[in-house]
């Protein structure tokens, strides 16, 4: 049995596009992804769409679906009214390439200015004795498979995008997080959380927690225990205060 | 004259999965200037949806175990075809490349005693798999991909090596496309490193993502390299069957090292009807002493559930063909009745989160639907065993691209580390290499001129036939005639069909801009589709015999006299024609022959 989607998707580039709608055949169980697959194949051999596994576990396929930031392939069909008009646009916070890809470079450059993980010496044996119970929140940090939406949706750069230099975005924090709460890493990174990497502009709105395909906790586990070990040190009146006298 | 970009560098690594990270870091630490060049944004790559584990003879849960078992059990599961000296260098080196993976980041599940878990999977005696829950890919891409961004790495995202480029009889370099922009780079490197993966999206139904067309092994072969074991192919018994959109996606055999069972429509746990003769005196005959297993492997034999995957793919085969099958063309695995919801959750979170939203099926409360699905490449470019070296100077290969590590049949966790394994080296061969050349190569003009042309002749013949259906056609083809039973009269007619295909493929036609233009990048990995698919199907008609992953309807059953002693070997013959001969295995050491005498 095919029923027939009517999409409208964004075509364009850096200097112009527009909304082009498409009807298409579409099969049981389908995607998003795979109804703009069948627009390629059928009507528009060059629309331009990134993705790679097409099972939820690689975050290339990131787009906004009826104004919505979702992975096209982990978007189920029949989620809309049979019918109904779905709009797919690309992610709004980053530079247009062209039609549904982004550039978001800007994630990777981030990257690259967290320090990285540095352990300490490991036992004698040569390797590293870790509990389960301390490990999970780490884990739960590394489910995350940079699909960015959290990064799109954040408000203080997808509305501020003057903002970008001096603030790293949800996904950061949860690396900042993991490396803070990793039981064998020596680096010191809460100078960088506060500063450069500015947690402050985050105020909790919990959008970037709320898209997030694989359901880290973004706000409750990572971000507020970062801001909380950053006030800690920087803003406890009485550790500032120790730390005049004491010189620590 | 072309104009494009051109870059400079000591070595080039091709692919940014698992092995090319792992190469790409081995070569900059030993002081090369290195680039890693990628077709799809860093971190995406195909490595990331491995998810059962990855194989190294740590001990921490069997004591009993170490490189010798690991070892024997890697050749034993490539029905012996395996090179034997990659294995061997593989079950040694599999422990210190996990324990790194932990010191640059990597969080494994734990045991009791804080050490790294290892679970059980098919055609290991032992528990050996450390993991992550069912996400261990994205953990190790993860890990080497933040590790190399502070190693001095340059990263090429989002570009595409068309061609290499060779100064006499050494590779030099390659030319290649930014997506987003269709401008032209062109490298010139002292030597280069493949690490493409593998050629799952020349089949219909396959677990692989987009980008797995068989770049590396089509780049090597045009530039005079040899494959070997190219008809070896790897049908995962457990792909998902429904969805029809979902169909192929990986169902980790996870789920059976955790307990889950295969059943067909009469609820019957057919495997035990399926124990091959090789694999009998190692496997449970009984309901009774497979489950005893999971808990005590000293007293108890393996469920036949988790011999290894060429069989139990065939059974599940054979069960849908005589009726027995679930409703949409698969069988039961069922993980459910078995464990509990917490347990399952716990373990196996991103399958439950993929039935869940893919099929509503939860499978902590029902039974999943799976059977075949194309999954692996045994067969890759022929490499030395220690240096990763191809038969061509300068050019080096590694991961699934390259051949002989895995035989006719790779054990599941054992490809993860055959990535760092063989990535390490690979980096190491490559770098040492270029330290050793005494001139920068520089590109020859007419070499550039000559591949750039074809690059962009689809776009001279706008309104011909475009890529997409020469591609759907070709995967029907591989999908029904070169699958998992197989037979002559059906690969000469798959050879005659691929010949068809590069007709039109040698006539495809795109239209637009050059600009992340999807129509003109599939035009282009049409070559590389065809050249592994034809390889295939050729390979897999010489091979009379069925061993492995290569199963052949006319030829049941292995013939060790005539074909277990071979590799089949696809070179580039002098007029250009694909040729296909044969080499002797290489001869394993008389300590190691000992392994297999028990």
């Amino acid at each position: 049995m095919s029923e027939t989607a009517n999409m409208r998707v964004f075509r364009g580039d850096a200097e112009s596009g527009d909304w082009q709608d498409y009807s298409v055949e579409m099969e049981e169980g389908q995607v998003v992804l795979d109804v703009i697959h069948r627009i390629q194949a059928t009507q528009a051999p060059d629309l331009a769409v990134r993705w790679n596994c097409k099972a939820g576990k690689c975050g290339s396929c990131s787009a906004e679906i009826n104004g919505e930031p979702r992975l096209m392939c982990m978007t189920r069909m029949n989620l809309f009214e049979p019918g109904e008009q779905i709009t797919v646009a690309p992610m709004k916070t980053w530079p247009l390439i062209r039609d549904l890809v982004t550039d978001v470079s800007f994630n990777y450059e981030v990257a690259k200015t967290i320090p990285a993980f540095k352990p300490r010496a490991p036992e004698a044996d040569g390797t590293y004795r870790m509990m389960q119970e301390d490990i999970e929140r780490g884990q739960e940090f590394r489910k995350c498979i940079e699909c960015f939406l959290c990064q799109n949706v954040c408000h203080v750069i997808r509305d501020h995008p003057e903002n970008k230099p001096e603030f790293a975005g949800p996904r950061f924090f949860v690396r900042l997080a993991e490396l803070e709460m990793h039981p064998l890493d020596t680096e010191d990174r809460l100078e960088l959380a506060r500063k450069d990497a500015g947690v402050g502009y985050c105020n909790i709105t919990k959008c970037c927690t709320e898209v997030c395909p694989e359901e880290i906790h973004i706000t409750d586990n990572a971000i507020i225990p970062l801001k909380e070990r950053v006030a800690d040190r920087y803003f406890d009146p009485i550790r500032w205060l120790g730390s005049k006298i004491f010189g620590r | 004259m072309v104009e494009y970009e051109r870059h400079d560098y000591d070595v080039i690594v091709i692919g940014a999965g698992g092995a090319g990270l792992r190469a790409a870091i081995e070569a900059s630490a030993r002081g090369a200037r290195t680039a890693l060049i990628c077709k799809s944004l860093l971190g995406k790559a195909h490595t990331v949806m491995a998810e059962g584990g990855i194989a190294a003879a740590l001990g921490n849960v069997w004591p009993q175990d170490n490189w010798r078992v690991h070892f024997r059990d890697t050749m034993r599961g490539g029905k012996m075809l395996n090179n034997w000296r990659m294995a061997q260098l593989h079950a040694q080196e599999a422990p210190d490349r996990v324990n790194e993976l932990e010191e640059w980041g990597a969080l494994f599940d734990r045991t009791d005693d804080g050490r790294i878990l290892q679970r059980d999977f098919g055609g290991h005696r032992y528990a050996r798999l450390a993991h992550v829950g069912d996400r261990t890919g994205l953990e190790l891409i993860r890990t080497l991909q933040q590790h190399a961004v502070h190693n001095g790495i340059d990263v090429f995202m989002e570009c595409t090596v068309s061609r290499l480029l060779k100064d006499g009889d050494r590779v030099s370099g390659a030319v290649a496309y930014w997506r987003e922009s269709g401008n032209l780079l062109v490298f010139n490197a002292k030597s280069t490193v493949l690490a493409t993966g593998g050629t799952g999206k020349a089949f219909a139904v396959t677990s692989n993502s987009w980008e797995y067309t068989g770049d590396g092994h089509a780049l090597a072969y045009w530039a005079g390299a040899e494959l070997i074991d190219m008809e070896c192919v790897q049908f995962h018994p457990t792909g998902m069957v429904w969805p029809p959109s979902v169909r192929g996606i990986l169902v980790t055999e996870g789920v059976r090292g955790d307990g889950g069972t295969l059943r067909n429509s009469d609820s019957e746990r057919f495997m035990f009807n399926y124990i091959p003769d090789f694999f009998a005196a190692e496997t449970a005959d009984t309901i009774e002493e497979a489950d005893a297993w999971y808990e005590d492997k000293v007293n108890n034999r393996r469920t036949p559930d988790l011999l290894p995957r060429d069989e139990v793919a065939r059974a599940i085969n054979s069960e849908v063909k005589a009726g027995r099958g679930s409703p949409h063309g698969g069988v039961f695995l069922d993980i459910a009745s078995r464990r509990s919801t917490e347990y399952i959750r716990r373990r196996l979170p991103s399958m439950y989160h993929q039935f869940k939203q893919l099929a509503d099926v939860d499978i902590t409360a029902q039974p999943m639907e799976v059977g075949p699905t194309m999954h692996y490449i045994m067969g890759g470019i022929r490499v030395d065993a220690d240096t990763a070296a191809t038969t061509v100077p300068g050019l080096y290969a590694a991961g699934e691209c390259a051949g002989g590590m895995h035989g006719a049949n790779r054990l599941g966790g054992n490809s993860l580390s055959d990535l760092v394994v063989f990535g390490r080296r690979a980096g190491l061969g490559a770098a040492e290499d270029a330290a050793a050349q005494t001139s920068a190569p520089e590109a020859d003009d007419a070499q550039v001129e000559e591949i750039v042309a074809d690059m962009r002749a689809p776009f001279e013949r706008d309104g011909a036939e475009g890529p997409y259906d020469i591609q759907r056609d070709l995967q029907e083809t591989m999908h029904n005639l070169v699958g998992i039973i197989r037979t002559e009269s059906e690969l000469l007619e798959a050879r005659e069909r691929i010949d068809g295909f590069k007709g039109r493929a040698a006539n495809v036609g795109v239209y637009g801009h050059q600009q992340y233009n999807p129509g003109w990048h599939l035009a282009m990995d049409l070559q590389a589709l065809l050249t592994v698919s034809e390889a295939t199907a050729r390979a897999a008609n010489v091979r009379q015999e069925s061993r492995g992953g290569h199963t052949r309807d006319d030829y049941p059953g292995p013939n060790d006299a005539e074909w277990g002693t071979k590799n089949v070997v696809i070179r580039q013959g002098a007029d250009g024609e694909m040729e296909v001969t044969t080499s002797p295995l290489p001869e394993m050491p008389a300590d190691l022959q000992e392994l297999f005498e028990e």
